[in-house]
């Protein structure tokens, strides 16, 4: 079959068109104002103008401006110049203890917090999923605390786990002996730990309930007839299932444990800036101490760049290790 | 009914016991005298609302939960404006170096918070925007996650809706926000609410960028109070802690239909 004619007398047409009858040549706003294309410019173009100078100016070049700091000297008091020292600031901060804690500190944030707060999240998730009452109150309850200020929060924790606090008391009532708890530096960072899974447990909660409702209950029913327990319902049809859930959980969980890792620990620790002995200080608290209480930007932006690592490769961790493919 | 039914009921109240304990703790000790803060009853003996008084009179938290609403509102309004609007284009939209944008966009999402204080502050301190609302509020006018967010919602509008408007002569704003927006409506307010959220609650920032007590935002002001002028005086510094927690749990409550659509929403995609 032969291909159909494009219509030629029309693309004549289109040709013709812009020369006018008395010879002007049509203006240049005529142009604008009735050319889909240039208007289309125009518009993309004056509402993408802000946004360019905002990522640009206020994302892009800070963050490779605090690359540059990173290798400098450079101490906010002093005004002289500010010399390329290449990685001895890294090398500094290697050699600091406290930086070192900090980073442990952090890893155990993350590890107690992601793995706390994914595992209680879909224990509270699947025992809604399976009632049938005052499932929406229940959630409501549950949530609350991740609406609330961490600020707040933290100075209630503290309140609750004061020496003579409420918790001691209830301890001391069950006949267990009084424990220091924040005052501690092995306990501290554990009842820190607590109150971050304790706020978050809402999100986690919301997000495996979807996660759930979209398994199919065929399969369920399947695997009833091939009569797996419970136990192996959870494992072999639950828990792949969920799988992307999972994954963005607890990279989500983990980014937001570390910075609210700085809230938490200046409002709960008792000296303000990771005490006692450093024992809850988190990379994020470090950066702060170093930048805004000595001044020294310089060790500051080279322990962002190794948080911003950090972060980088467990996110990777995290997509490669989680991240299986299954096979129904 | 076996047994077993009621077991999951038994350890969701427990659990929602150990959720909401900590509030009614928090309530309770605001509303007790300073000399019963350490009689350990859950219901005051004499519940008083002086500390509120003396609070409300002698510390800065009605400016400070002003500022934080002032701040949280700006940056909602503008987060939502211009995420919306470069999600939109991004999906909608084909021209000169549209790729690269999104890659730009998309790569500060891998950057975190914490990596950009110090040259923000240096910036601040340099342009002189430390101690102002402008200050505190300006690196969250924009985001990427939202940008990225609505970019996924508005590929989801059918092309014909917009040509079809663009055929009956309407101009390119007019598309925007008569045709497209209120398509992704429900996207929009779960980024809002999120927005509003993470303002109203940031720490970080605004601790380093203000100076003066009277531009703190209510978290700043409630740490610097907690471990300041009401150093152990715990009745004090619970009724700060529930001033700025019950108006949101208030709000929660109202508006929970949506905040909760929301994350499932977001986190779906």
């Amino acid at each position: 079959m032969g291909q159909v004619n494009p219509t030629p007398d029309y693309d004549e047409q289109k040709k013709k068109k812009p020369e006018r009858k008395d010879g002007h040549k049509p203006s240049i706003f005529y142009k604008l104002r009735n050319n889909y294309k240039y208007q289309k410019y125009i518009f993309i173009f004056s509402c993408l103008l802000l946004p360019l100078i905002f990522f640009i100016g206020i994302r892009i070049l800070p963050t490779l401006f605090t690359f540059n700091v990173g290798f400098r000297e450079w101490n906010l008091l002093s005004t002289g110049d500010r010399p390329f020292v290449g990685l001895s600031n890294f090398v500094t901060l290697f050699k600091d203890e406290v930086f070192l804690k900090s980073l442990l500190n952090t890893f155990i944030y993350i590890v107690i917090g992601v793995i706390g707060q994914l595992t209680i999240g879909i224990i509270v998730a699947l025992l809604l999923h399976k009632i049938k009452r005052f499932v929406g109150l229940f959630r409501v309850i549950y949530f609350i605390p991740y609406v609330t200020s961490i600020v707040a929060i933290s100075w209630v924790f503290q309140w609750l786990f004061m020496s003579n606090g409420f918790i001691n008391d209830f301890l001391m009532n069950l006949g267990f002996s009084q424990q220091p708890f924040l005052n501690s530096p092995d306990q501290a960072i554990f009842v820190i730990s607590a109150a971050m899974i304790w706020q978050s447990i809402g999100f986690q909660m919301v997000l495996f309930l979807a996660g759930l409702s979209n398994i199919p209950d065929m399969l369920y029913e399947a695997s009833d007839i091939d009569g797996a327990t419970p136990w192996q319902k959870f494992w072999h049809v639950t828990v792949p299932l969920l799988n992307p859930t999972i994954v963005f959980s607890s990279i989500i969980g983990m980014i937001t444990f570390i910075q609210v890792s700085f809230t938490q620990v200046v409002n709960m620790s008792m000296d303000g800036s990771g005490g006692p002995l450093n024992s809850t200080i988190s990379v994020v608290v470090y950066i702060y101490q170093q930048a805004f209480r000595q001044y020294d930007m310089g060790t500051a932006s080279a322990a962002t760049v190794i948080l911003f690592l950090f972060i980088m490769s467990l996110t990777i961790f995290q997509m490669k290790v989680l991240t299986k493919k299954f096979d129904y | 009914m076996k047994p077993g039914k009621f077991l999951p009921y038994i350890i969701l109240i427990i659990g929602a016991i150990v959720m909401i304990f900590p509030f009614i703790w928090m309530l309770s000790t605001s509303l007790k005298a300073p000399m019963d803060i350490f009689n350990l009853n859950i219901i005051p003996e004499s519940p008083t609302l002086a500390n509120y008084i003396r609070i409300l009179e002698e510390s800065m938290f009605v400016k400070w939960f002003l500022n934080s609403l002032i701040i949280a509102v700006i940056t909602t309004i503008s987060v939502i404006f211009f995420d919306t609007l470069v999600g939109y284009i991004i999906a909608k939209f084909n021209f000169f170096g549209k790729k690269l944008l999104f890659i730009l966009i998309l790569s500060t999402l891998m950057v975190p918070v914490e990596m950009l204080i110090i040259p923000w502050y240096m910036m601040s301190s340099e342009l002189g925007w430390t101690d102002t609302y402008w200050g505190i509020l300006f690196p969250g006018l924009m985001t990427g996650f939202g940008v990225f967010l609505m970019k996924q919602f508005m590929e989801q509008i059918p092309e014909d809706l917009l040509n079809a408007a663009r055929i009956d002569g309407m101009n390119e704003f007019s598309i925007f926000f008569k045709i497209a927006v209120p398509q992704v409506w429900p996207a929009i307010s779960a980024l809002g609410i999120f927005s509003f959220l993470s303002n109203w609650n940031a720490f970080l920032w605004p601790l380093i960028v203000t100076e003066s007590p009277g531009m703190r935002t209510l978290p700043v002001g409630l740490s610097y109070f907690s471990s300041g002028e009401a150093e152990s005086q715990w009745h004090l510094i619970m009724t700060g802690a529930t001033i700025s927690v019950i108006p949101l749990i208030l709000v929660f409550i109202f508006l929970q239909r949506h905040i909760i659509k929301g994350i499932v929403l977001t986190g779906m995609k």
